[in-house]
């Protein structure tokens, strides 16, 4: 398995979750994200899985609540207005304290907007983008190999704490071919799913998998729980990339294709002497939090880069240093809307330094 | 002495929430005596819905998914694709089932998924205090259609056991009524052989049961039991829309 393969980030997807033993994939066909779809329809059958093409985003989303249920390794996959179809399914889900995972492969809204790449779905998907105060788990890849990389972690975050999680990625990351080495899955070590319905069987009681909590007092504690378990993941789970950030007068921070960009700018940057870093996210729920409050202990200024009009920067600004600059770039996107390189370079000249 | 009446065992021994007349304990009861008949208890998921019938899984004893709203087909499909050796029903409301889940119950059908739908059509919202439903009759006072459902803005009622025999992939499609004894037999012979469809493989099978709401329709229980007679059965009659024989 260490042959280089050439791959859509898509298709590194829908791989990745196939070798973590995803055999479930329930969806509907919506730009930019059709090929993992496909390529499901394609492999599942060959593996002994099921591929179902639902009538809608929102039934997708219930045959993954049911499927997990059951307790396999099941996933569903759209874009922006499906994944918005999707809320109420993912809000029992988190209700229900089911594992699964959600790949949004986002594209510009609001409403039909267009199949650009953006990052406007940012809110929706981590301030918990259905009803009822909830948290999901968000990873933002930034290459085809992390397409692959993290829909293996995704699923084995999700089981391991009964939180969907999502791969939240965006119509370059999705479109994209670049270098991918795929590797095996390496089981982790999980809980036993003894929470699942298979039928009362010979355990002689019975399993209920619900959201509804009716009783004095049970509804807040369940959701105490529920957010007892999002702290567990803000202290054990979150993952950024750190690059060039040592010495970084100027820190810019971007997750997922936007990241790419500023990452470009920051080496022209550097080739100009400017001392420049870039913090990326990867897990964008849990935030890394500790890791922008310990890096602008040193370097007070951040410019925070976004496909969209600001939505990240709300999290950077709370987590930095308290005399840390948070400033924004960032354009709604749509066709021709994407920043280049040397737009970010001189947004990060203006930046340095105060310049 | 042989016993001949007992409480199924699918069935927990405690009271029902249910209003006083109210027909869904009499149709979880025939449920459950399906799944004794079958002897399937133990490899039974049931799909709850929401509605009046949300608490299903403290009357049966067996493992439950709570759907939302409408939903139960879609996530009984993916319950019944994961454990295809298992028993999986949905138990439904016209509200639930009628409106915001037509879509799932159109297309779990049509896929022929291999589940049993139990749909209960009391023609209205039960839990939520009696409003207009799709399966409201015309001229029929609720709250939502003070005036009496105008079909004329309203729409008709809608008969799903008909509307579901008609596609492809429901193997089974029948409406019941537990207004009287007989009509009561009836229904659990329906149940029995809705469960035995799945039991043996047919695919998609689909009980429509008439049923009373005496609350919301502000009457006692007996007067509510004779509407269903007088009034729901002429407009949704008791028959066999389909009994595939594949
Ligand atoms: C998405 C959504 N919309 C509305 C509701 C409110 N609601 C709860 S029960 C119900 C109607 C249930 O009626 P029916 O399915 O006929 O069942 P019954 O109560 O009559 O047994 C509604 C509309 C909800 N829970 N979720
Ligand atoms: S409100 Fe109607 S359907 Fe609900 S329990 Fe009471 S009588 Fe039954």
């Amino acid at each position: 398995m260490s042959n280089r393969l050439f791959v859509k980030g898509n298709e590194a997807v829908a791989m990745g979750a196939l070798e973590a033993g995803c055999r479930y994939y329930f969806g509907y066909p919506i730009t930019p994200q059709s090929d993992i779809p496909e390529y499901m329809s394609r492999e599942l059958p060959k593996l002994g899985g099921e591929f179902i093409q639902a009538e809608s985003e929102v039934a997708s989303i219930n045959m993954l609540l049911g499927a997990s249920a059951c307790g396999a390794r099941a996933m569903t996959s759209s874009s922006s207005p499906g994944i918005s179809l999707k809320q109420e399914g993912i809000s029992y889900m988190a209700g229900s304290e089911l594992p699964g995972l959600i790949v949004n492969i986002c594209r510009s809204g609001p409403g039909l907007g267009g199949i650009d790449a953006s990052q406007a779905d940012y809110f929706q998907a981590v301030k918990g983008g259905g009803h009822g105060g909830y948290h999901i788990i968000v990873l933002a890849p930034d290459s085809v190999q992390e397409m692959y990389d993290l829909s293996m972690l995704a699923f084995d975050l999700s089981d391991r704490y009964r939180i969907p999680a999502m791969l939240l990625g965006d119509s370059v990351i999705g479109q994209m071919k670049e270098a991918l080495i795929p590797h095996r899955y390496q089981p982790a070590d999980l809980p036993a799913k003894d929470w699942a319905v298979a039928g009362k069987g010979n355990r002689g009681k019975q399993t209920i998998v619900k959201s509804l909590y009716l009783g004095d007092g049970e509804l807040e504690a369940h959701n105490w729980r529920l957010h007892k378990r999002y702290d567990l993941l803000k202290q054990h789970e979150v993952r950024y990339e750190s690059f060039e950030c040592e010495d970084a007068q100027l820190l810019v921070t971007a997750f997922g294709s936007a990241a790419r960009i500023a990452k470009t700018a920051i080496r022209m940057a550097r080739a100009e002497g400017l001392k420049v870093g870039l913090l990326r996210p990867i897990t964008l729920f849990p935030f890394p939090e500790k890791a922008f409050l310990q890096a602008t202990s040193t370097s007070k200024r951040v410019l925070c880069v976004e496909l969209n009009a600001g939505q990240m920067v709300e999290d950077v600004r709370l987590s930095v240093a308290r005399d840390a600059d948070v400033f924004f770039y960032g354009r709604p996107p749509g066709a021709g809307s994407l920043p280049t390189p040397e737009e970010l370079l001189a947004q990060i000249r203006k930046y340095y330094e105060g310049k | 002495m042989k016993k001949v009446f007992d409480r199924p065992v699918s069935l927990k021994d405690v009271q029902t929430h249910f209003c006083p007349g109210c027909h869904h304990g009499t149709i979880h009861r025939l449920v459950a005596e399906a799944m004794d008949h079958f002897d399937v208890q133990n490899r039974t998921i049931g799909v709850a819905s929401v509605g009046c019938s949300v608490f299903l899984y403290g009357y049966f004893d067996i493992d439950v998914v709570e759907a939302p709203h409408g939903r139960a087909p879609a996530v009984a499909t993916g319950v019944k694709r994961v454990h295809k050796d298992k028993i999986v029903f949905t138990y439904q409301g016209d509200g639930d089932l009628a409106a915001i889940g037509t879509s799932e119950i159109i297309h779990a059908a049509n896929r022929g998924e291999g589940l049993t739908v139990i749909f209960v059509n009391n023609t209205t919202y039960g839990m939520t205090g009696g409003q207009m439903a799709p399966t409201t009759l015309p001229g029929q006072k609720t709250v939502t259609s003070p005036y009496g459902r105008d079909v004329g803005s309203d729409g008709y009622p809608i008969r799903m056991a008909e509307l579901l025999a008609n596609l492809e992939g429901t193997a089974y499609s029948v409406r019941v009524s537990v207004n009287s004894p007989k009509n009561i037999l009836e229904a659990g012979r329906a149940i029995k052989k809705a469960f035995g469809y799945q039991v043996e493989n047919r695919g998609f099978s689909f009980v429509e049961v008439l049923s009373a709401c005496p609350t919301n329709w502000g009457m006692d229980a007996l007067k509510a039991n004779e509407r269903v007679g007088a009034e729901m059965i002429p407009y949704f009659p008791l028959a066999v829309f389909k009994e595939s024989d594949r």
